[in-house]
C-alpha cells in the first residue's frame, strides 16, 4: 500500500492508504481528522470542503495518493492556538450561522478561501461562493450574516419588525 | 470504489505510454470521473493522473487566440481570461462550484462531453481547435453526441485554441440541483458572421443553431431573431424539463445571450 506525506494543519504527518482512497477517508480514518465529514455520494454537498494548497476542495472527490506532498487544511486547523474559536466560527456562533452542526465545517472552509481572496464580500459574492454547500437546517441567512460579521461589514437586522403585508389578491 | 494502479507520469509520453496499457484512463481534475468510479460506473485496471504532467496547464495569448492547457481549471480559466475573453472568463467563473473549480479542468470537461456542460459550447461556438498528443481536431468534428467524442482510446487532449470573439456571451439557465447548465446558450459575433452554440438542450449533444447564426450574422441584435423558434423534436426530456420547455429555453437564453455580449 502507498503512503503519502502531507502537511496537515502545520504539521507533517505520514499516512498508508490504497489507490482508491478518497483525501476525505485518508484524513477520517488514516489521520482520525473527523471533522471533515460526508454528507453525499455525489460530489454535491460540500460538508468535505478543506484546503488544499490554498484552494477549497472536496476531500470526496479528490485520491489521497493526489495528495502526496501537498499542503492541507481542515477543520481542526481553524481554531486559535489558545483552543477559542477563530473569527469565522465565532461569527458563526454568534449569528446562528449553524444548527445541526453537520455542513458547518465545509462551511468554514469555504468561507476562509472566500474571505482569503475577498477580504469583503457583498451578499451575492456570498452566495455564489457557497454555491457549493448545503445545509439543510438554517436557510442560510445565519450563514451570510456571519460571513459578513467575521468580514467586519454590518449585518442586517433581524426580521424582528412588522411581518410584509400579504398583497391583495 | 474497486482499487486500481496509479500512474503519476511526469511527461506526455509516458502518460500516452501508460495509457496504452491495459485497461486505463485519464483522471484530470476527477469532478467527474471520481465520482463516477465511485458509483461503480467505471473500473479501470490503471488510473493515469495527468496533474505531473509538464506544460499542460499554461495559458497563452496571442493577437486574436487563446491557447489554453488542457489541464488548466475552471478557476485558473476565470481569472487569467477576464481581460481577453470575459464570456469565457464568466463561463468558467459559473461551472459548479469554488471547489468543482480549484480542480475540474477544460480538458476534462471537452473529454467527457457531457450534453448540459458548459465548455463544449464555447468550444463550437467560437470554432475552437483541440489539439492532442496525436493531431488536431476542430470542435466541428470533436463533438459526437452525449459524452462522445472524436478522441481514440488512450489519445490525450494537450491544449484548446480558442479564437477570441469581437462580441460574446455565454448566457445559463443553471438546472440548481446539479448545477450544470438545464440550457446554456454561447453567442459569438466575428467578423465573418456570427455562431450560436447550444448546450443542455439536444438530445444529439452540443449543437450550432445555424438559423440564429444566419440571422445575427446580418444584424446582431436580439430582435433579429423576433419570431424564430426552434422544434423541440429532438430535445432531451426528463425530470428537469419537457421537450417544449427545453426548447423554449433555447430561443430565450439565445436573445439573452445577444443582448448581454
Ligand atoms: C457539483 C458539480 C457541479 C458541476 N457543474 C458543472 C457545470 O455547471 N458546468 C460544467 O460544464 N461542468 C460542471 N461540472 C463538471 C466539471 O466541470 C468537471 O470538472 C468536468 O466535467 C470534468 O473535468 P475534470 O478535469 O474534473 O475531468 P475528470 O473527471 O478527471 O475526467 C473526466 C473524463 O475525461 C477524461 N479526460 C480528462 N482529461 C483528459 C485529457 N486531457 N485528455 C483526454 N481525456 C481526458 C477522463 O479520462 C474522464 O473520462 C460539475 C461537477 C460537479 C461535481
Ligand atoms: S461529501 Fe458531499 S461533496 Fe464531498
Ligand atoms: S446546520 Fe444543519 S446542515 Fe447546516
Amino acid at each position: 500500500m502507498p503512503e503519502i506525506s502531507m502537511r496537515v494543519n502545520g504539521t507533517d504527518r505520514t499516512v498508508r492508504v490504497e489507490n482508491r482512497t478518497l483525501l476525505v477517508h485518508a484524513l477520517r480514518d488514516g489521520l482520525r481528522l473527523t471533522g471533515t465529514h460526508v454528507g453525499c455520494d455525489t460530489s454535491q454537498c460540500g460538508a468535505c470542503t478543506i484546503h488544499v494548497d490554498g484552494a477549497p476542495v472536496k476531500a470526496c472527490s479528490m485520491l489521497a495518493v493526489e495528495a502526496d506532498g501537498a499542503e492541507v487544511e481542515t477543520i481542526e486547523g481553524q481554531a486559535m492556538s489558545d483552543g477559542s474559536l477563530n473569527t469565522i466560527q465565532q461569527a458563526f456562533q454568534d449569528h446562528h450561522g449553524l444548527q445541526c452542526g453537520f455542513c458547518t465545517p465545509g462551511m468554514v472552509m469555504a468561507t476562509a478561501a472566500l474571505l482569503r481572496e475577498n477580504p469583503k464580500p457583498g451578499d451575492a459574492e456570498i452566495r455564489h461562493a457557497l454555491k457549493g454547500n448545503i445545509c439543510r437546517c438554517t436557510g442560510y441567512q445565519g450563514i451570510v450574516n456571519a460571513i459578513l460579521a467575521a468580514s467586519g461589514q454590518p449585518v442586517p437586522a433581524a426580521m424582528d419588525s412588522e411581518p410584509a403585508p400579504v398583497a391583495a389578491e | 470504489m474497486y482499487d486500481f494502479d496509479f500512474a503519476n507520469p511526469a511527461t506526455l509520453d509516458e502518460a500516452v505510454a501508460a495509457l496504452g496499457r491495459g485497461d486505463a484512463q485519464a483522471l484530470a481534475g476527477g469532478q467527474t470521473y471520481l465520482p463516477a468510479l465511485r458509483q461503480r460506473l467505471a473500473a479501470p485496471d490503471t488510473i493515469v493522473s495527468l496533474k505531473r504532467v509538464e506544460g499542460l496547464s499554461d495559458i497563452e495569448a496571442t493577437v486574436d487566440t487563446l491557447r489554453i492547457g488542457a489541464m488548466a481549471t475552471h478557476a485558473r480559466i476565470a481569472r487569467e481570461t477576464a481581460d481577453r475573453f470575459p464570456a469565457l472568463s464568466r463561463l468558467a467563473g459559473n461551472i459548479g462550484d469554488m471547489a468543482v473549480r480549484s480542480r475540474g479542468t477544460l480538458g476534462g470537461s471537452l473529454a467527457n462531453n457531457d450534453p448540459s456542460a458548459c465548455y463544449p459550447a464555447m468550444a463550437l461556438a467560437t470554432g475552437a481547435t483541440i489539439h492532442t498528443n496525436a493531431r488536431d481536431i476542430a470542435a466541428e468534428d470533436f463533438f459526437r453526441g452525449m459524452f462522445e467524442t472524436a478522441l481514440d482510446d488512450g489519445e490525450i487532449i494537450t491544449a484548446v485554441t480558442v479564437p477570441v470573439a469581437q462580441a460574446a456571451h455565454y448566457e445559463k439557465f443553471v438546472q440548481r440541483a446539479s448545477r450544470f447548465a438545464l440550457v446554456g446558450v454561447f453567442a459569438a459575433r466575428y467578423p465573418d458572421g456570427a455562431r450560436v452554440a447550444v448546450t443542455g438542450a439536444s438530445s444529439g449533444g452540443v449543437f450550432r443553431w445555424t438559423e440564429a447564426e444566419e440571422r445575427l450574422s446580418d444584424r446582431f441584435e436580439a430582435s433579429a431573431l423576433d419570431g424564430l423558434t426552434i422544434a423541440p423534436d429532438d430535445m432531451i426530456e426528463d425530470l428537469h424539463a419537457t421537450k417544449p420547455y427545453r426548447a423554449h429555453l433555447v430561443s430565450v437564453m439565445t436573445r439573452r445571450a445577444v443582448e448581454h455580449a
